[in-house]
């Protein structure tokens, strides 16, 4: 029990950091506030390290992870800490470096407007990959941004078929989880389905949760839901 | 705390004992019976059990007490894993599930007294029947080849001691030397497993024999995901590896384990170690209880019930079935399907539409991981592809790697779905 209410207080932080996610932003207008960012960072084709480290593929890169570039021990320390680069860390990188991270050296005040951020980050989303090479735990998979009609959350699924189906879940995810492969149980209901439909329309990214998506019918989802909402 | 038959049988033993329950409880009690304890069978024991909660009697007929997983075995010759790290046992599906387990040897079915026949001495009977006896080969399909030969040219296509000798030869070889494999035709279990076999040995020998050589003798045309193994090749281990395809005579060869030669449409190639993978068909018990047509026992696309006989059930490589690979994976997802069915028939639980997956992960370099899938359901005919997707040739490292560390995590996931 213990573990349990563990598992779902760790699932439940990492769902609101995914879902509080700003909204991506538009890479045309992200050019024109990326000539402020130019000056010291490289981006694009040919890019290398300037004054600062250039951005190409910056999404999911370590803090201070390219081994060609000095960093500042601050951000070197962030880094070892675990902190990766994603749309939300950049977020509030940019907003504030000195205040995310007292040490960096880079000397730039921040961008104030979210609107500007989104669009910078989005931006340097195009030159990090394509974007089916984002992770999908990456909150560059922009779920939040995914809703869901309240009549398909409204269904009351069918815990006894959602047991059955759970079986094709369980060829791989682990009740508390594995390498690579996160645990599903015990998620919200609503969390769930909202996933799943986002696997389905291909606006989460990930192939073998697309297929697997891509199959079940809206009474299949919310069976599933209710299931693993507490599978016991 | 869940009430399981462990702790049912654990807490009423002394009063079952005096009353003479067993008996009365017994009576009329269905019974299952699973032939083969892989990730068909294991799965498909744990299934009934946990989910008939002791309403249905489960009995897994599995020689080996420790399994050694066929799938990840090539990370093993790769030096990814330890054979230990392979090695499951089935102490749980006894413990937790009330499984009871018989480590024998099924030699022979009668279908019309419904038992089945021990090496060992003695006969259990059934309700319901469910083969998953995985691979054996087809004899004569290698010229030069029979199961005499697999201690000097291994198969190592089933997991276990097999694997560690073909590494042990591979480790062997002099300096420069030539590692062959002979790849099966069509179809067989694992359809990239040659191929990430390859790949494997081509990094145990970057590492250890750089100037060594590697011979893919292969009777295909195609295989499975080529285009993102001849990338890898090229990338990881240049120069390194020769694919002989039909086209040059690898649809005539022969070997002599003796001498240690493969001959390739006449041409003699002296080779150091040698891996031949022979032609293959259903474990043997299969067409012993006579349930395969051909080398191969086809199933209703809807239970896997065997097409010869209603109250027996085929899962897995042994099975004809439509457009499912042969592998753990695919074995596994078969399991659940059949589970609910026999579940349902023997208990009137409520049975669910059939769905089936599979996804076959490779590694092709440390850290290089690539993955096809597909979702499969039944139709008239046969079971189906209905979606599916691969890796893409140009991925950058950190996809690949986190496709490795997926990879990883679903064979955590489905040995622990398989042996509780």
């Amino acid at each position: 029990m213990i573990r349990s209410t563990l598992a779902l207080t760790c699932l439940l932080g990492l769902w609101a950091g995914l879902s509080q996610a700003a909204p991506l932003g538009d890479p045309e207008a992200g050019k024109e506030v990326y000539k402020s960012c130019k000056g010291c960072h490289e981006v694009g084709e040919g890019a290398g390290n300037g004054v600062g480290p250039h951005l190409n593929f910056v999404f999911g890169r370590k803090a201070a992870g390219l081994e060609d570039f000095r960093y500042s021990k601050s951000l070197e320390r962030a880094g070892v800490a675990g902190l990766e680069w994603h749309a939300d860390t950049l977020d509030a990188y940019i907003e504030d470096p000195r205040g995310f991270a007292s040490g960096t050296r880079m000397s730039f005040r921040g961008l104030k407007d979210p609107q500007d951020r989104a669009n910078v980050i989005a931006y340097l989303r195009l030159y990090s990959d394509n974007p089916a090479n984002i992770p999908e735990a990456d909150p560059t998979a922009r779920m939040s941004e995914y809703t869901v009609d309240a009549a398909l959350l409204a269904i009351d699924g069918d815990r006894e078929y959602g047991q059955y189906l759970s079986g094709e879940c369980k060829a791989c995810h682990l009740s508390d989880g594995a390498d690579g492969i996160p645990s599903i149980v015990y998620w919200p209901e609503d969390d769930f389905k909202v996933a799943l439909y986002a696997y389905k329309s291909g606006q989460r990214l990930h192939p073998v949760m697309q297929m697997i998506a891509s199959r079940l019918g809206d009474e299949e989802i919310a069976a599933l839901a209710a299931y693993f909402e507490n599978p016991e | 705390m869940k009430l399981n038959r462990r702790t049912f049988i654990g807490t009423t033993a002394a009063l079952a004992a005096a009353m003479s329950a067993p008996a009365v409880m017994g009576q009329g009690k269905p019974r299952v019976v699973i032939i083969g304890g892989g990730a068909g069978g294991a799965t498909a024991a744990r299934y009934i059990a946990q989910d008939s909660a002791g309403a249905i009697d489960v009995t897994l007929i599995e020689p080996q007490t420790t399994y050694y997983t066929c799938f990840f075995s090539n990370l093993y010759l790769g030096g990814f894993k330890e054979i230990s790290d392979l090695g499951h046992s089935y102490a749980k599906l006894a413990s937790d599930f009330g499984i009871n387990v018989i480590h024998d040897m099924a030699a022979g079915v009668d279908r019309t007294a419904k038992t089945v026949t021990l090496a060992g001495g003695g006969t259990v009977a059934y309700d319901k029947l469910i083969v998953s006896p995985g691979i054996d080969f087809v004899d004569g399909s290698v010229p030069g080849w029979s199961l005499d030969a697999q201690d000097k040219m291994p198969h190592a296509y089933k997991g276990g001691t097999q694997v560690e000798l073909l590494k042990a030869q591979i480790m062997a070889m002099p300096a420069g030397g030539v590692f062959a494999m002979v790849a099966p035709p069509n179809p067989y279990r694992c359809p990239p497993g040659p191929y990430e076999r390859i790949s494997m040995v081509g990094h145990l020998l970057k590492v250890n024999n750089p100037t060594a050589k590697i011979l893919l003798v292969d009777p295909k045309e195609k295989y499975s995901k080529q285009a993102l193994f001849e990338e890898g090749w090229e990338k990881h281990y240049p120069g390194m590896i020769e694919r002989i395809g039909p086209d040059f005579g690898a649809s005539n060869v022969s070997v002599d384990p003796a001498a240690m030669t493969v001959t390739i449409d006449g041409t003699v190639e002296k080779v150091d170690a040698c891996n031949v993978i022979p032609a293959q068909k259903a474990g043997m018990i299969a067409a012993a209880a006579g349930l395969t047509d051909g080398n191969w026992a086809p199933v209703n696309p809807g239970d896997m019930s065997s097409k010869m006989d209603p109250d027996v059930y085929v899962l897995g490589d042994a099975t004809n079935q439509g457009d499912m690979p042969k592998s753990g994976f695919s074995a596994n997802s078969q399991a659940k399907v059949c589970a609910n069915t026999v579940r349902g028939a023997l208990t009137g639980s409520r049975v669910f539409p059939a769905k089936y997956s599979n996804t076959c992960w490779s590694l092709i370099a440390p850290n290089d991981g690539v993955k096809v899938g597909a979702a499969y359901e039944p139709t008239d005919e046969k079971i189906a592809s209905v979606s599916s997707f691969i890796s893409q040739t140009g991925e950058d490292a950190a996809l690949r790697q986190a496709t490795y560390e997926e990879s990883e995590g679903w064979y955590t996931g489905i040995t622990t779905d398989m042996f509780g």
